[in-house]
């Protein structure tokens, strides 16, 4: 769809919302609110279970929260409902703050678990305070108010909720459409994917945690002045399986489906509210039987949801259209800064003494070796000689046993991995860790985080727009230079495994490095492609960077590299030029056999 | 607070810490074997307490109804999956094992629910008719998604969790009940405490029980196959076990288990037909407090909770459950900063 069909389609929908009131009954009016309140809280599980891939059971405790911290402010105080609106998103945010910063470290299903126990508990918590009104809750909440005018009619609050969805969904969608959104996106690919570009995992999915539990807090404000009543059941946890219900049925894999998801879950239950009873008097009870039948069955077999298909069937439409040019906005816009290097000769990496235990093995034994500027340096071994064990340590993957790694003269031991990528110590990853459905360019593009700053409210409010260009164009540049920018609005996952490596290449490029780190980058790659990194690689040397390689292909290290160390179980065996290392009686035992 | 209160609490605390231990052993077998947190565990405790009930009142348990339907669904599974795979023939012996299997238990059952029957046999059938209902779940829920991402299965254990419960009140309605105490009497101490018999009896059948899982999984075929499991799935296949059976009997383990404490808790709590997720979610405590995979560590959580939960129930009846749950905080605070986070296969759930 070109940009004019996409913003002619964006004015019909929002024309038709506008004016939606105008011709709808009060009751439906009514309905459309709860669906944009419902869509609130989903569209804060679509980032954090559909991009950020976790999950949580509590939040319809943080609707309460907002629920309730804006009622008990307005009522028990008589302030203003927009003090209440600060209250509440300053107590879902920090409590989510509080219950994220004690999980997330735990990963897995750590945080859902506790998430479930944190939502019963805020629900018994309501249920028994007395200033909170008990299970008998808390009336008479005022409704908004904007200036002179009283928000009580449902057709007012409409306007304010539907205003503040569509904010909100448009904020979701610039925030995921930059650098930190390009983070949040590749939280599946693994935290050791994120540290190699700079970024700390656990932080990225807090803020997600935070920014979902926001936006109930937001639900949960609009909900109170809107109902004009509080009681605790509707922030149960059944409650919160609805709003995932919600996003799950909708599509977790686009923002549309946390609108379109509350639209059908809700009508569904109005619906059923009105057929149920006529057929059964137990009504209430089947209604909720019927629920889980429906949630479980869509987990079986409609998992993408409703905006899941409709996205497939546009995409296997739009396959057919021609690629997009580049954007001269972003070729032109002015480089990102770079880092110095230091002078050619200077020594960059310093390995002196690198041990590593696990239990009794030793992997890596007293192995010391060093790296200068403007080299290309080659690690070699027979299989289970250490060279990976080796690789994890000096990009602190690993902690060391004992020893030291300097780079550039500071002792990394200890440092974290996203620390040392901060540095300029880029990497590359044996098994290759794109995020396959990602465009090249945003691939290629996350690999810029460590040297860019722009954070969560500059993305989504867009003020970040000239640092983005830049990062654009940085990330073109670098397609550009290994030969993939015709190819870069497509997804990473549909390249062959040989042009995925390459494309990682791209990636630790676009993070400027002192040095280049690669595992094992030719492997899987046939003749051809071989060659094309061989050259590929010598003309990066030629611009000044200076590569490690790990390798076990011994022809194509022994073409490309100025220096070789070969390990062999565990321990360094020789140094020296290729032709030195191949004459070398030991490397060749340890290759093929010794001769008995 | 006097000592003989504290005493008093103390007891309260290891009979519930009995309970807790017996659910979260079920729990952590589940999940190790088959990566399912399984939410529903409580229910099947809850369902087997108000089938005990129902004998006791002279009543058909509704139950038998249940784990009928339950068995029709599993057969309709189990047979479009054979058609699909082209296996028609093994129909008959499918049948068999899915639809007549479980109605055992609830011939027996509807047999004890006649008038004369001693209350023993009431207990035991009980226990054997909620037998079937996780192994039943888990083919029709579970197995057909048993590859999917563990957010993906905990998600679905959560809807299942509350259609179980939904159908319960369907089937045993709202109204609670308490049943007669298995052991009757008392236990007397040294310095006039006593101990009444029923929580000698919870917690004599959580010692006796917990050592015969351990045999159980130190000593045979059985055990051992259900451990090679939960290590490594694939690697457990390549020797011959198959995970879809093992997982069978985790789930069938687990709902003797949750059976076992439905009459065990059922004389000293009112239970109500949604009253087993508390108790199921109370025993995740203390399973996360082990890991979720360390049994030892479950049993010295179960404890935990269950003496945090009698003494805060001493200070606050109605905000104990609160109270027990944030004890979590602590808990994952320390394993956050002890052990060392584990970069696992990041969840995926589209498509």
């Amino acid at each position: 769809m070109s940009a004019r069909a996409r913003l002619a389609l964006l004015a019909l929908v929002v024309a038709a919302f506008a004016l939606a009131p105008l011709f709808a009954g009060r009751f439906t009016v009514s309905l459309l609110n709860d669906i944009g309140i419902g869509a609130l809280v989903a569209l804060g599980l679509v980032l954090l279970t559909g991009v950020g891939g976790a999950t949580s059971f509590g939040q319809a405790a943080f609707v309460g929260i907002g629920a309730y911290a804006t009622a008990w402010l307005t009522t028990a105080h008589d302030l203003s409902p927009w003090l209440g609106l600060l209250l509440a998103l300053a107590l879902s945010g920090l409590s989510a703050l509080a219950i994220g910063a004690v999980t997330l470290r735990l990963g897995g299903h750590f945080l859902p678990l506790s998430t479930i126990a944190w939502g019963l508990s805020i629900a018994i918590l309501f249920g028994n305070l007395e200033s909170l009104g008990r299970h008998s809750g808390i009336p008479n909440v005022p409704p908004l108010r904007i200036g002179p005018w009283s928000l009580v009619d449902p057709r007012a609050v409409y306007y304010v909720v539907w205003i503040l969805a569509g904010a909100a969904c448009l904020f979701a969608h610039n925030l995921l459409d930059s650098r930190p959104g390009r983070a949040m996106r590749s939280l599946r690919g693994g935290s050791t994917l994120l540290a190699s570009v700079g970024a700390d995992a656990v932080r990225v999915r807090l803020v997600l945690f935070i920014l979902a539990a926001l936006l109930a807090g937001l639900a949960g404000w609009l909900y109170a002045h809107k109902n004009r009543f509080v009681s605790p059941s509707p922030f149960d946890v059944r409650a919160s399986i609805e709003y995932l219900l919600m996003a799950v049925a909708g599509g977790l894999g686009q923002l549309s489906g946390a609108i379109v998801g509350s639209a059908v879950v809700l009508l569904m239950k109005n619906e059923l509210q009105n057929v149920l009873p006529l057929l059964s008097q137990r009504a209430a009870q089947i209604e909720s039987v019927v629920f889980a039948v429906l949630f479980i069955a869509l987990l079986h077999f409609a998992r993408a949801g409703v905006m899941g298909y409709v996205a497939r069937w546009w995409r296997a439409r739009r396959a057919a259209a021609p690629p997009p040019a580049p954007d001269r906005a972003v070729l032109d816009a002015p480089p990102l800064p770079r880092r110095a290097l230091p002078p050619r000769g200077t020594r960059l990496l310093e390995v002196d003494g690198a041990t590593k235990r696990f239990g009794g093995l030793v992997a890596v034994n007293d192995v010391s070796f060093s790296v200068d500027a403007g080299e290309i340096v080659g690690l070699i071994g027979p299989n289970g000689a250490g060279k990976s064990t080796m690789f994890n340590l000096l990009t602190c993957t690993l902690p060391m046993t004992a020893g030291r790694v300097r780079f550039l003269g500071d002792d990394i031991g200890g440092r974290s991995q996203r620390d040392v990528a901060r540095l300029g110590l880029a990497r590359t990853f044996q098994h290759v860790k794109l995020r396959p459905q990602m465009s090249l360019l945003d691939n290629v593009a996350l690999g810029a985080y460590g040297r860019t700053g722009a954070g969560v409210l500059r993305a989504g409010l867009r003020l970040d727009r000239e640092e983005e260009r830049r990062v654009l164009g940085e990330a073109w540049r670098q397609l550009e230079r290994i030969g993939l920018a015709a190819r870069a609005h497509e997804a990473a996952g549909s390249l062959p495994l040989g042009t995925q490596r390459i494309l990682e290449i791209a990636r630790a490029l676009a993070a400027d490095p002192v040095l280049l780190v690669l595992d094992e980058p030719a492997a899987g790659l046939r003749r051809q492609e071989k060659d094309a990194l061989g050259e590929l690689l010598k003309r990066l040397q030629a611009e000044g960077v200076t590569i490690l390689i790990v390798e076990h292909d011994m022809d194509f290290v022994m073409k490309l590299v100025d220096r070789l160390v070969v390990m062999n179980f565990g321990q360094k065996l020789v140094e020296g030029s290729p032709a030195a290392v191949r004459a070398d009686p030991r490397v060749q035992d340890a290759y093929l056999g010794a001769v008995a | 607070m006097t000592w003989d209160i504290a005493a008093i609490l103390a007891m309260d605390g290891l009979a519930n810490g009995a309970v807790y231990l017996l659910a979260g052993l079920g729990l952590v077998l589940v999940f190790s074997v088959t990566r399912v947190v399984f939410v529903p565990f409580g229910d099947v405790a809850a369902f087997s307490a108000l089938s005990l009930a129902a004998f006791e009142t002279g009543r058909t348990p509704p139950t038998i109804g249940l784990v009928a339907t339950l068995a029709a669904l599993a057969v309709i599974t189990e047979v479009v999956s054979l058609v699909r795979r082209g296996a028609a023939r093994r129909i008959p012996r499918a049948v068999l094992l899915w639809g007549l299997l479980p109605l055992v238990p609830c011939a027996l059952a509807w047999l004890a629910a006649r008038a004369g029957v001693p209350a023993p046999l009431h207990v035991a059938s009980a226990v054997l008719l909620v037998v079937p209902i996780a192994p039943l779940l888990a083919r029709v829920v579970f197995q057909p998604i048993a590859d999917a991402s563990v957010l993906v299965l905990l998600i679905v254990s959560l809807a299942l969790h509350f259609l179980l419960s939904g159908l319960g009140l369907l089937f045993f309605g709202p109204e609670g009940s308490r049943t007669q105490p298995l052991a009757s009497g008392t236990l007397q101490l040294g310095g006039g405490y006593t101990v009444s018999g029923q929580v000698v009896l919870m917690v004599a059948s959580a010692l006796v029980l917990s050592a015969l899982f351990f045999l159980v999984f130190e000593r045979t075929i059985a055990g051992k196959a259900l451990r090679a499991t939960a290590v490594n799935r694939i690697g457990a296949r390549l020797v011959g076990i198959r995970p879809a059976r093992t997982a069978l009997l985790a789930y069938g383990c687990a709902s003797l288990l949750g059976g076992l404490i439905g009459v065990l808790i059922a004389p000293v709590t009112t239970m109500y037909y949604d009253s087993g997720f508390i108790i199921g979610l109370k025993a995740f405590v203390a399973a996360i407090i082990g890991g979720l995979v360390s049994y030892p560590g479950t049993a010295i959580g179960a404890l935990a909770v269950g003496l945090v939960e009698s003494f805060a129930s001493f200070w606050s009846g109605a905000l104990k459950d609160a109270i027990v749950f944030s004890l979590l905080i602590p808990v994952l605070l320390l394993r956050s900063y002890v052990l060392p986070h584990v970069d696992a296969a990041e969840a995926e759930i589209d498509t």
